[in-house]
């Protein structure tokens, strides 16, 4: 049995095709389902195993990134969404979904609270939207399903709002303690930094990527879902030469990991 | 009831906002700020109580990083200044839209018309400012007085200021009513009835309107609909937008009588249009299998594979940007976007593309009144187009920038929008479009209010002072991306029968545009949806509000269409049906307001214009020769010259990779910070098959001959092509003219030279695409690119943009243009002529040498028949894959070719000038072969092992081995005698390449 893999299309998040083709290329079967049919039926939820919150411009960043959105999901889908969590599927957010899931609470969903806001995706510190490619580096010790065994990878930013804050000291003491922060912006020897442009928007201790304490829940700013294809890779035609041209997109292996816990 | 809320962040968390605002005050109006914190303000106009607007305070507010309050939030410990800025009445307020329905989540109802959120910011300023410095700064970087207005409260002001509840509801109530216009005998009236309402209607147009509507046949039609005898507004505005040369294209449709004073050669030419555009591509046509629908449409389409077609179009929104650089432009990108899906039954897109034609964001002489620093519309029309693109999730693959004092008047904004359209929708060709009689007549998306009123007959006329600030439309992204996903479902579920877009004129020129495929169409203007009441039935008629889109649904379909409208949270309103009575009546609560002949208003009507062009090759002197051999100081400066440099910090803000499909990106090279010659791309997930775009401008051809100007873009657009990978049988090529008036007046004394400057530019067109084998599947012409403002007339140089959109069989084939590796060897493809004319090493001496516009020289020339040679032979070389990089130098020649190669590969190259091949009668001067931008011309590198097989497949062909790759990151340049004409490292190349617009 394929998993199945609900995605979240409508008002203004728009990697609904990528994220399909990662999911199928991984071995799931994706669905995509408008944002008021499931408010109009929420417990179509449950005949789903994982969900994904996916990248775009819900509501058009206004009032903040991912803000409106979640204030939906969260009016709407509160108790479905906790049913999810207890029920141990697992939930992928990217950029802007990453942003809609901090803005629910689900990340970094510490304490067992998924409804509680504790950080939040701030402006970027160059103050606008950035695109290019950073590489991240991953937590060994984080117990989050999707980035078990990274250790390096390069991918896309795409995003204005990415920089991870808070001013509670004891929620990144946490986050830290427990092994969330699963992806970090790093530069070229696989350092986690906070130089420009490797890390494109000033994130607290570099976090690129957040899981939760279970990590079945995870988010992160940049994009595997554009790196399917090797050549989606800046260098590809560099790569094609010298003989280290991957045969798929390395972003692909999130999702992999993602359908490999599914199936146990 | 008027709630207020202020949000602001809390102590300790760093305001990116408020520091953007330090930085560019300082860098863009030389000012300083100490600080600057940011707030929003929300005022929320709902039937609510004190404890449920609470509720909608805390909603709105990100508790994690902000703190907000009821009312007034305390102000911050220490400022100066307080600057607030908020929407004029009627102004699409965004986010104030977003709020709104975040208040119905939160009230957990739905709220009635009249609840409305609006919304303002506020900068805490801290500094030693002046109120006029803060108002400066208001009015010339943070708002556009046209729509926004500006608050200044001192210190001590805001402390003793009472909260702020008034709202700017639009809140006027005229008298609603239709005026009937007497047309008299009399030249002086009617023109002052065509100034007075901006309706750009010629006399002898209003001549013709007049006796239109005293013939028999119209009068008897009235008088048996009881209508008056004379028009009514709506159908007089109704006219003027169908007749604008926006919507009409006169001057391409009109007749010119042309003499050729070189030649002495005189002819008659009925409509640049047909005789030149059209003609070529039919000609075209004739050779090829893979067009589908060209010039008829909102897009051209052409085959791509069995199951998909590709669309593609590039607009203008040249006008609206100079008044309001980010509305502007950002309607200019997502109104182009509206193209493609109204092609057809309805495109899904998949690429956008952008380039401006500006003054130079560092003019330092004194700006016009009236008019913009050119920096300030950059800005605006940057943010603008990258606001549009990325919220609608289309990445951007192209992008270019040209700088010339004369587009100070009008800034040039090109947006274009390539598509897939499935070749079979609903077991029908998806490309054809009919419409049945009582068919319904749909509008769906965007309110209709004041803005963009007279939009098309606007940009038809030179910027005037008093141009209306109400022809500046907003764009609103979001309920765009609604509506596009809601008609692609609708469109899959056959729930329409014919789809256009509502571009300029409204649904005043869409609702005929439709009805022209029935017969007549009959519509019900009060079932419009309005932003706010007042609206004239004209101004609902012809308002070019954004975000709509009109269909054609079968009657079956209504309820389908309608319930799927609702659960996609989209506005459909069904406002008549198609007919085949042969007019276009438009009804007010019952009555008729307008119903004009179809044939009359589209076919035969609008008179055709007599010009007259007459061509003198212009004298423009060439700048002294360089003293001096050795280049290297010349490059380093060339490299960071405007119109050569870097685009890529204002590059990076827009979205490039959504979708996951690029292959060759914008930038390539070890760093990705160099341009490529094109793009390429897959258009589906599971297929390697890939489109390319790319294009070709040069105003500064222009200046010397047009003729040659057209044909040198319409090569560099497809040598782009070729040199990725593009097979040379499957380019078509898009037109977008924009032009000075050409047509010879009082205030256009040298009308004549401008036209021949047009005649020629189409003549190209036509040799070029012909022989190229090579199509115009579509294009747009804007021929009034011209500024009286403050007093100074500023006239655009002649400017063609040709967009090409090429395919590639395998897109792991595509080959990209830095150095790949040290030890091949670098060729140079095509033959280099003494052709210094206008390029940019003339411009730099010119420049230099006090002469600015002394650039003359022999402008490069395209031989197509030596081109095609060459193509084929470079298409052969890449499908054999023995190419390992490509490039085709354009501006700044062979030399700045060398220079991106270079730097894109991190590698040497070691360069003789002796080899390199050229045409002319006497040998090249280095100078001349470094910086002629001769046309059709490549630079490859050749793997060792592959040299044999490279030498045979050019053979007979003007190539030759001009170097080497080598490790050492330099670019050395040995001249036709020997002599090091450039050595130079790459970093110093690079350096001043991406300096000059680094964060500007």
């Amino acid at each position: 049995m394929k998993p199945k893999i609900l995605i979240i299309t409508g008002y203004g998040v728009n990697c609904e095709a990528e994220s399909s083709r990662a999911w199928e290329l991984a071995g799931a079967e994706p669905v995509r389902v408008h944002l008021n049919d499931l408010l109009d039926r929420p417990v179509q939820m449950r005949g789903f195993q994982g969900l994904m919150f996916i990248g775009g411009f819900s509501y058009g960043d206004h009032m903040t990134s991912g803000h409106v959105f979640a204030l939906r999901v969260k009016h709407h889908l509160r108790e479905e969404l906790q049913k999810f969590i207890d029920d141990q599927k697992i939930i992928l957010g990217v950029c802007n979904g990453f942003q809609t899931m901090t803005k629910i609470g689900l990340l970094p969903g510490l304490n067992g609270e998924y409804f509680e806001p504790k950080v939040s995706l701030m402006q970027n510190d160059c103050g606008h939207f950035q695109n290019f490619w950073v590489n991240l580096k991953f937590d060994a010790k984080s117990p989050c399903i999707f980035t078990k065994g990274f250790d390096t990878m390069p991918l896309p930013v795409r995003h204005g709002e990415g920089k991870i804050f808070t001013t509670d000291k004891t929620v990144i003491e946490q986050i830290e303690s427990l092994g969330c922060a699963a992806a970090r912006y790093a530069d070229a020897a696989g350092n986690p930094t906070k130089e420009f442009p490797a890390n494109p928007n000033g994130s607290l201790n570099a976090i690129a990527g957040l899981c939760d304490p279970t990590g079945r829940i995870f988010g992160l700013m940049p994009h595997p879902e554009a790196y399917l294809f090797p050549e989606n890779h800046p260098n590809w035609d560099v790569q094609k030469l010298n003989g280290t041209l991957s045969a798929q997109g390395l972003g692909l292996k999130f999702f992999e990991n993602g359908v490999r816990y599914l199936k146990g | 009831m008027i709630y207020r809320i202020e949000i602001g962040l809390k102590p300790g968390v760093p305001d990116a906002r408020g520091r953007g605002v330090i930085g560019r005050a300082k860098s863009a109006l030389g000012m300083k700020i100490k600080g600057c914190q940011t707030r929003d303000v929300y005022k929320v106009d709902a039937d609510i109580k004190r404890a449920q607007a609470k509720a909608i305070q805390m909603g709105f507010a990100d508790a994690v990083v902000a703190r907000s309050a009821l009312g007034r939030l305390k102000a911050p410990g220490s400022f100066d200044w307080m600057l607030e800025i908020g929407f004029k009445p009627g102004v699409t307020d965004n986010v104030g839209r977003t709020a709104r329905g975040a208040m119905a989540d939160i009230l957990g109802r739905e709220l009635a018309w009249e609840e409305q959120v609006y919304t303002s910011l506020q900068y805490f300023l801290k500094g030693d400012l002046t109120r006029e410095d803060v108002l400066h700064l208001g009015k010339d970087l943070l708002a556009n007085t046209l729509i926004q207005t500006i608050q200044v409260f001192s210190k001590e002001e805001w402390l003793t200021a009472e909260p702020d509840l008034t709202a700017p509801v639009f809140d006027d109530h005229p008298e609603i009513k239709v005026n009937v216009i007497e047309l008299p005998d009399n030249d002086a009236a009617l023109m002052k009835i065509s100034s007075d309402g901006i309706l750009s209607l010629s006399l002898e147009e209003m001549r013709v309107i007049r006796s239109h509507y005293l013939s028999d046949a119209v009068k008897a039609h009235r008088a048996e609909l009881g209508m008056p005898v004379w028009p009514t507004d709506v159908e007089l505005e109704c006219i003027a937008q169908t007749w604008s040369e926006h919507c009409s294209h006169k001057v391409f449709a009109g007749t010119i009588e042309y003499k050729d004073a070189e030649t002495g050669k005189e002819e008659i030419i009925n409509s640049l249009y047909k005789t030149y555009v059209k003609a070529s591509t039919k000609k075209v046509a004739g050779k090829i299998d893979w067009l589908v629908s060209v010039f008829t449409d909102n897009a051209g389409v052409i085959k791509f594979n069995e199951d998909l077609h590709l669309v593609y179009k590039v607009e203008t929104h040249n006008s609206p940007s100079a008044l309001d650089p980010f509305g502007g432009s950002m309607t200019g990108i997502v109104g182009v976007n509206r193209d493609p899906m109204g092609t057809g039954m309805g495109a899904q897109l998949v690429s956008n593309v952008w380039g401006y034609c500006l003054g130079s964001p560092f003019y330092d002489k004194e700006i016009p009144s009236g008019l913009m620093h050119p920096r300030r519309i950059r800005d605006g029309v940057h943010d603008g187009v990258i606001a549009g693109g990325n919220e609608s999730g289309i990445p951007w693959s192209r992008g270019f920038e040209c700088f010339d004092e004369r587009y100070l008047g009008k800034p040039l904004v090109y947006c274009g929008t390539m598509g897939t359209l499935p070749v079979n929708v609903g077991g029908r060709p998806s490309e054809r479009k009919e419409v049945q009689v009582g068919d319904w007549t749909v509008m769906c998306g965007g309110r209709i209010g004041k803005d963009g009123i007279h939009g098309a007959t606007f940009s038809s006329e030179e910027l005037r002072t008093e141009s209306p600030a109400q022809a500046v439309q907003i764009g609103d992204p979001l309920t765009q991306r609604k509506l596009y996903e809601f008609l692609m479902e609708a469109r899959d579920l056959g729930l329409y029968r014919c789809i256009t877009d509502n571009g300029a004129g409204g649904i005043s020129c869409s609702f005929g545009e439709m009805g022209k495929y029935s017969g007549g169409c009959e519509c019900e203007l009060k079932d419009a949806p309005l932003k706010y009441e007042g609206l004239q039935p004209w101004e609902i008629l012809v308002s070019e509000a954004q975000e709509r889109m009109t269909l054609a649904v079968q009657p079956e379909c209504r309820s389908a269409f309608e319930a799927l409208a609702r659960k996609r949270d989209v506005e459909v309103s069904f406002m008549g049906t198609y007919n085949d009575s042969g007019y276009f009546t438009v009804k007010y609560d019952g009555k008729v307001v307008a119903s004009l002949d179809m044939d009359f208003l589209y076919e035969t009507g609008c008179p055709k214009l007599h010009m007259k062009g007459v061509w003198k090759k212009p004298e423009i002197p060439a700048p002294e020769k360089a003293k001096g051999g050795n280049r290297t100081k010349q490059l380093r400066q060339m490299m960071g010259r405007l119109n050569i440099c870097s685009r890529e910090y204002k590059s990076r803000i827009y979205d490039g990779e959504v979708k996951g499909l690029s292959v060759v990106k914008p930038f390539v090279g070890v760093n990705a910070d160099v341009p490529s010659d094109a793009t390429v791309m897959r258009v589906e997930y599971n297929k390697d098959r890939g489109a390319i775009l790319a294009e070709g401008i040069n105003p500064w051809f222009s200046d010397l001959d047009t003729y040659h100007m057209t044909a040198s873009v319409i090569d560099e657009a497809i040598r782009r092509v070729i040199s990725v990978g593009g097979r040379l049988d499957r380019i078509a090529i898009l037109d977008n003219f924009c032009w000075p008036d050409p047509v010879q007046s009082p205030k256009t004394p040298d009308g004549e030279y401008k036209m021949a400057q047009l005649v020629r530019s189409n003549k190209a067109l036509y040799d070029y695409t012909i022989a190229f084998g090579t199509p115009a599947v579509s294009g747009k012409d804007s021929c009034k690119n011209d500024s009286t403002r403050g007093g100074k007339k500023i006239s655009i140089p002649p400017t063609l943009l040709i967009s090409s959109i090429g395919q590639i069989d395998d897109v792991k084939k595509a080959v990209t243009m830095p150095l790949k590796e040290a030890g091949s060897l670098i060729y140079m493809v095509g033959a280099t002529k003494n052709e210094l004319g206008a390029s940019e090493w003339n411009r730099m001496l010119a420049e230099e040498q006090g002469n600015p516009w002394n650039y003359g020289g022999d402008v490069p020339v395209v031989d197509a028949e030596a081109a095609l040679a060459i193509y084929r032979a470079m298409n052969k070389a890449q499908d054999e894959g023995i190419l390992l990089s490509s490039h085709t130098p354009s501006k700044g020649g062979l030399a700045v070719g060398l220079a991106l190669i270079c730097m894109g590969g991190g590698l040497s190259a070691d360069i003789d000038l002796s080899k390199v091949p050229m045409v002319g009668k006497r040998k090249l001067k280095d100078d001349e072969i470094l910086f002629s931008e001769s046309n059709s011309r490549f630079v490859v590198s050749v793997k060792p092992g592959n040299f044999a097989r490279f030498e045979e497949l050019f053979a007979g062909l003007p190539v030759a081995q001009i170097g080497t790759v080598t490790a050492e990151k330099n670019l050395i340049v040995k001249g036709v005698k020997g002599a090091t004409r450039i050595d130079t490292d790459i970093e110093s190349l690079r350096k001043p390449f991406k300096k000059t617009l680094y964060g500007i």
